[in-house]
């Protein structure tokens, strides 16, 4: 059983309905019990850092998530799921959960792109992911291919080691993360088509093990 | 870098898709369901759908239609038509869409968009915005005006204040449908289009008017759009949009071109 936590931070029937299409039994919950008896655990997330770790915190689920780090379960971080993790984000400056060492930062006003025009914030529609290694995890997405974000703020994880995916928006910034038993992503593979279930297919096959 | 999208629109009246004909898989082309799920295998990089329905029984017949096209696309979509208040935005939303759009109701009560964007996050509304040309005046100094009901009411106000205002509010999104070009097929309404979208920091989708490929190259191009929507275009067959993203990928348009 995967369990999706439910934090009350928006729209989480997205995942559940592809883990559902995928066939793998999930439920959305927030309740301590039965996170502790899943065998994965998604960390879904939209909206804003201040207002999800404010839930997280009320739920008691940030302490629980180190819990699950801790126990080395699966995770995987979406969004503002991925966010969190850090020690901080710009966002209404946010104290973060500090899993991962680093911060999350707003993409620089007044960007460009090639033409001149201005790049639009929030970075919103499809964008082309490379991933660095072999995580399995990401095992079998053709190169370049494009996930969809939604997001004004991208992370920057402290050692680069941890980066395991990048994608050019003005700057190049990380877009995926990978650390022991935890894999993060800024796009929406709920969102993004054939890649992003490919993705999920193999995080709901994964042990945990980099 | 970030593709351009392109964004096949469909309107459902009494949870029934009104437009197109047969494509030669046999599609129901009256189940919204079932066009979506064509759309999203043909390489539509989101969906929109409008509520055209009359009736005032109209929100049980639209959620249904929501919550089955969740289960079967997995891009995004969003949901307009009859749009007016915080629990139209969130049943729409918890049954699956993600994003609304809010077009007259937002005219007439602009502090909706900003409640919107508080209760459920600024990416979650689009503002619909229908726009006609008039003479350049005082009250509408960029020479174009916003209208509703079909573009039977003119409003007077300015459509790049508006659009501007919306920004500040907390729109997340801008579709923009110009009035004059809609269900033209003569192209979208260019000056209109680069007005807006290089006024605002959100995307823009143009909307109205889309005929063929090069269409969508000119709004994309000299209109700065972010992103084109389709209609009868697609509806009727007369191209596919794996032949739209070809001619725009030919033309130096970066788009999605894998899926």
């Amino acid at each position: 059983m995967i369990a999706v936590l439910d934090y009350k931070a928006g729209n989480l029937t997205s995942v559940k309905r592809a883990l559902d299409h995928l066939g793998f039994p999930c439920k959305i919950t927030n309740s301590h019990d039965e996170i502790l008896k899943a065998d994965k655990v998604v960390f879904p997330g939209v909206g804003a850092a201040g207002k999800s770790m404010e839930s997280l915190g009320e739920l008691g689920l940030d302490r629980l998530l180190w819990r699950l780090f801790e126990a080395r379960l699966p995770i995987l971080g979406i969004c503002v799921g991925l966010q969190v993790l850090f020690d901080m984000s710009q966002e209404n400056k946010t104290r973060c959960l500090g899993i991962l060492p680093g911060e999350v930062r707003r993409f620089p006003e007044k960007m460009r792109s090639g033409t001149g025009d201005f790049l639009k914030i929030p970075h919103m529609g499809w964008n082309a992911v490379s991933f660095g290694n072999d995580h399995p995890v990401f095992q079998g997405i053709p190169a370049g291919s494009e996930f969809y974000f939604v997001h004004s703020y991208y992370p920057q994880p402290a050692n680069p080691d941890i980066t395991a995916g990048m994608t050019e928006y003005g700057i190049t910034f990380t877009s995926a993360v990978a650390f022991r038993n935890l894999v993060a992503v800024q796009f929406h593979p709920e969102k993004s088509g054939k890649p992003g279930l490919r993705l999920l297919h193999n995080f709901c096959l994964w042990n945990g093990v980099s | 870098m970030l593709s351009k999208r392109i964004i096949p629109c469909l309107d459902v009246r009494d949870g029934k898709t009104t437009k197109g004909i047969k494509f030669k898989d046999n599609i129901d082309i009256g189940d919204p369901v079932a066009m979506g799920r064509y759309y999203y295998e043909q390489g539509a990089d989101e969906i929109v759908f409008y509520d055209i329905t009359a009736s005032s029984e109209r929100r049980p017949i639209m959620l249904d239609v929501v919550r089955r096209v969740a289960e079967t696309i997995f891009i995004p979509f969003s949901v307009g038509g009859g749009i007016r208040t915080l629990e139209d935005m969130r049943d729409v939303l918890l049954a699956g869409a993600e994003k609304v759009s809010v077009n007259s109701a937002a005219v007439l009560n602009p502090d909706i968009i900003r409640q919107g964007a508080e209760a459920f996050g600024n990416q979650c509304i689009v503002l619909g915005m229908d726009v006609k040309k008039v003479a350049v005046s005082d009250k509408i100094p960029s020479g174009y005006e916003m209208v509703i009901n079909g573009g039977r009411t003119y409003m007077g106000i300015d459509a790049l204040w508006w659009a501007r205002e919306a920004e500040r509010l907390g729109a997340g999104e801008i579709c923009l449908n110009s009035i004059d070009a809609d269900g033209t097929k003569t192209g979208y309404e260019l000056e209109l289009t680069r007005l807006i979208s290089t006024s605002v920091r959100i995307p823009v989708i143009a909307s109205g008017g889309a005929g063929e490929p090069q269409h969508l190259l000119d709004v994309l191009n000299q209109g700065c759009a972010d992103a084109a929507l389709i209609a009868s275009m697609v509806h009727y067959g007369t191209y596919t949009i794996e032949e739209i993203k070809n001619f725009l990928s030919r033309n130096g348009v970066k788009v999605r071109s894998s899926w």
